[in-house]
């Protein structure tokens, strides 16, 4: 078992799960290279050394332990950049940072000559960018029934991070955000937020667009009154197109009213 | 609310598109949970992103386009021969709720030619933010300020806006007589000092009583337009230089000249707006906002034009050689931010990682150096691959960089062909 060249770890793919490998790798005084789901075939040349049984009680030490060495700002960057799901190797990051940070003498959260802190914090913010983008690009079509409701496909599954803000900005309308990728989303009340998904053969669940039929009656006008300024608004003799491109990238042309 | 509002919406969006301030940061505003909107953290959302790649934030609309002014660079003049509506305020009212509703907007940015006289349009303006505030909305609001408007109204809609702008237009006062005979820079400082003195009134008040009014929490801004008149950079930067030491000012924008009106022969006859221009005086402005530069060391009596080749940072180091190379593990941050390449964000990063060990070229370009620009200005314990400015020459150097940026083609708004001077129909 020892002569492979590389060897893995088994987990569930939770966040306490890959605590719980931290804890047992020192536990095991072993370093797994790799960090595969259970039905994960494992890569040439590597071998699924431990099957990590994922414990609340061994994270939680193992988080008590980085909140003494770590500020708020760098654990934050660690849970956010754990949401960044389309990076298929973001856990084996987060993992080989965490060993670091505990064999390190003092928090090593600055020292961006290092190869993995430096790439932690790049991904930190390209999942922040792309909440951003999330903040910006979202679009409200307004129901019959005077829901608002919006579609949207992020690349880092960033929706639980915006919906502080969407709650407090439209704390006086009833809402329905949705990840048509992931198909799940999150449902306000005026009161609560809830986490909510919708049939898997529901058009809306689909495509995200509204039917005309369940429209409220003035969501097209102001569709087309949205789509009149944008147009009204750019000065034709400055045209720069490929800086509009780079800063609303075509991806998210799809669920942008000004861009149907 | 219904079809013929987006004839109204055309109109009066194409005639405020001209006014290029778009921001809607520097200001916090809750929502009480009741309202509707909130302004973030201090920092604004851009929603979206026109075809001309300007963004968009706010919605930029005019109350009206009739105007009584006939100022020579302005679309809007009454001598021209545009279509011309007029909004109520209810109409501007609701069409930014519902806007704002569904995230296309972060607030409004209301401005309006004058109508009849100053206080009549300011009132129609001030009503439309009061009645906004009083139906809740938490969004952010940028009023323009008429010129010649009354103190009383000014102090009122301050009340209500969170920034309020007064556009200078023309950097010199004997060109913006010229051009707009009918305003003076009274007019225009007149309002911009009201508000500047009803900001600090407020700040000392709220340091008694943290439940006194806010007044115009973002501050205030102003415009300049770029290449209608013969002034140098050096006039215009003097001036934002100025402008940046009062605390409630917080940004110049600066617009390149749209010809607009081409039959007037005052005007310059440009083919198109003088982009790289406008470009170079951000960067300029950028250098006195974050990185501690003084306006005489961007422009001078010697130099009165930024280079348009290159960008103004690079153009002092190249003028300063004797101030290179920096060394990126010992120099302190303020060193390390005048050397080209190196930006605020790289800059801290440097300062934070060196503590570790020594940096190295390879990692300087991992966390984000233009190396292709730093490696001539810089040392760290590495030997440098090209030589340094001191090595090279000046000239050597910039001959580099310039070669370099025209064999890729220059980049995005600066590949437009603008290297003629510019052409005027009648001198000045």
């Amino acid at each position: 078992m020892s002569d492979v060249a590389e060897s893995a770890f088994a987990y569930d793919k939770t966040f306490d799960g890959l605590l719980t490998c931290v804890f047992d790798s020192y536990l095991l005084k072993r370093k797994p290279q790799r960090l595969l789901a259970f039905d994960e075939p494992a890569p040439l040349f590597c071998e699924v050394a431990h099957t990590v049984a994922t414990d609340e009680k061994k994270a939680a030490r193992v988080w008590a332990h980085l909140e003494k060495k770590m500020t708020e700002l760098a654990l934050h960057s660690l849970t956010v950049s754990w949401l960044a799901d389309s990076i298929t190797d973001v856990d084996e990051l987060i993992f080989r940072y965490i060993c670091k940070m505990i064999d390190s003498p003092k928090s090593i959260e600055t020292n961006f000559g290092d190869a993995d802190v430096l790439r932690l914090s790049q991904v930190y913010k390209q999942v922040c960018g792309e909440r951003l983008r999330m903040l910006q690009f979202l679009r409200f079509q307004k129901t019959a029934d005077g829901i608002y409701f919006a579609a949207f496909e992020p690349r880092h599954n960033v929706l639980p991070l915006t919906l502080d803000h969407f709650k407090d900005r439209f704390a006086d309308q009833q809402w329905i955000i949705y990840d048509l990728q992931r198909q799940y989303g999150y449902m306000y009340d005026l009161h609560e937020v809830n986490r909510i998904t919708f049939a898997a053969d529901n058009k809306i669940a689909q495509d995200g667009l509204l039917d005309k039929s369940i429209m409220d009656a003035d969501e097209q006008l102001f569709q087309s009154l949205w789509r009149t300024y944008y147009k009204s608004i750019s000065i034709e003799s400055r045209r720069n197109p490929r800086k509009m491109k780079q800063d609303m990238p075509v991806r998210y042309w799809k669920h942008l009213t000004e861009k149907q | 609310m219904n079809a013929a509002m987006l004839d109204k919406l055309k109109i009066l969006a194409e005639s405020a598109k001209y006014d290029v301030s778009c921001s809607s940061s520097g200001t916090v505003r809750r929502n009480n949970g009741k309202g509707l909107g909130n302004t973030v953290g201090g920092l604004g959302i851009c929603h979206s992103f026109a075809e001309d790649g300007r963004c968009i934030s706010l919605l930029k609309v005019m109350l009206t386009n009739y105007c009584i002014f006939d100022c020579a660079y302005c679309v809007n003049r009454r001598s021209n021969d545009v279509r011309r509506a007029t909004f109520t305020p209810a109409e501007v009212v609701e069409i930014t709720m519902e806007f704002y509703r569904r995230n296309y907007i972060e607030g409004l940015f209301l401005s309006s030619g004058v109508m009849q006289n100053a206080d009549y349009t300011m009132e129609r303006l001030v009503r439309v933010v009061k009645d906004l505030r009083a139906q809740r909305f938490n969004g952010y609001i940028h009023l323009k300020s008429i010129p010649g408007a009354s103190r009383q109204l000014i102090t009122e809609a301050g009340l209500y806006a969170d920034r309020m702008s007064v556009n200078i237009e023309i950097p010199t006062e004997s060109n913006l007589k010229m051009l707009a005979p009918e305003k003076s820079y009274d007019s225009i400082f007149q309002p911009m000092k009201v508000i500047h003195q009803g900001v600090l009134e407020s700040h000392e008040e709220r340091l008694r009583h943290r439940s006194a009014p806010r007044f115009v929490p973002a501050g205030q801004s102003t415009q300049m337009i770029v290449g209608a008149t013969d002034d140098t950079d050096k006039d215009i930067l003097r001036l934002s230089s100025a402008f940046y030491q009062r605390p409630s000012i917080r940004r110049v924008y600066y617009s390149g000249y749209v010809a607009v009106n081409t039959y007037d022969n005052r005007l310059p006859a440009l083919k198109q707006p003088p982009l790289v221009r406008e470009n170079r005086l951000y960067q300029a402005d950028w250098l006195m906002r974050f990185y501690k530069f003084k306006v005489n060391e961007i422009v001078d009596d010697t130099y009165p034009n930024l280079d348009l080749e290159v960008d103004p940072k690079l153009a002092w180091a190249l003028r300063h050689p004797e101030f290179f190379p920096v060394d990126v593990n010992t120099a302190c941050y303020e060193h390390i931010l005048r050397v080209p390449g190196i930006g605020v964000k790289s800059a801290m990063q440097i300062v934070a990682s060196r503590r570790y060990g020594a940096l190295t070229f390879f990692q300087l370009k991992k966390i984000g150096v233009v190396l292709k620009k730093a490696q001539y200005f810089i040392s760290c314990r590495e030997l440098p691959v090209m030589g340094t400015i001191n090595e090279l020459k000046p000239e050597k150097v910039r001959s580099l960089l310039v070669a370099k940026n025209t064999k890729k083609g220059l980049e995005g708004q600066l590949e437009l062909n603008f290297e003629q001077p510019v052409q005027l129909v009648t001198p000045y």
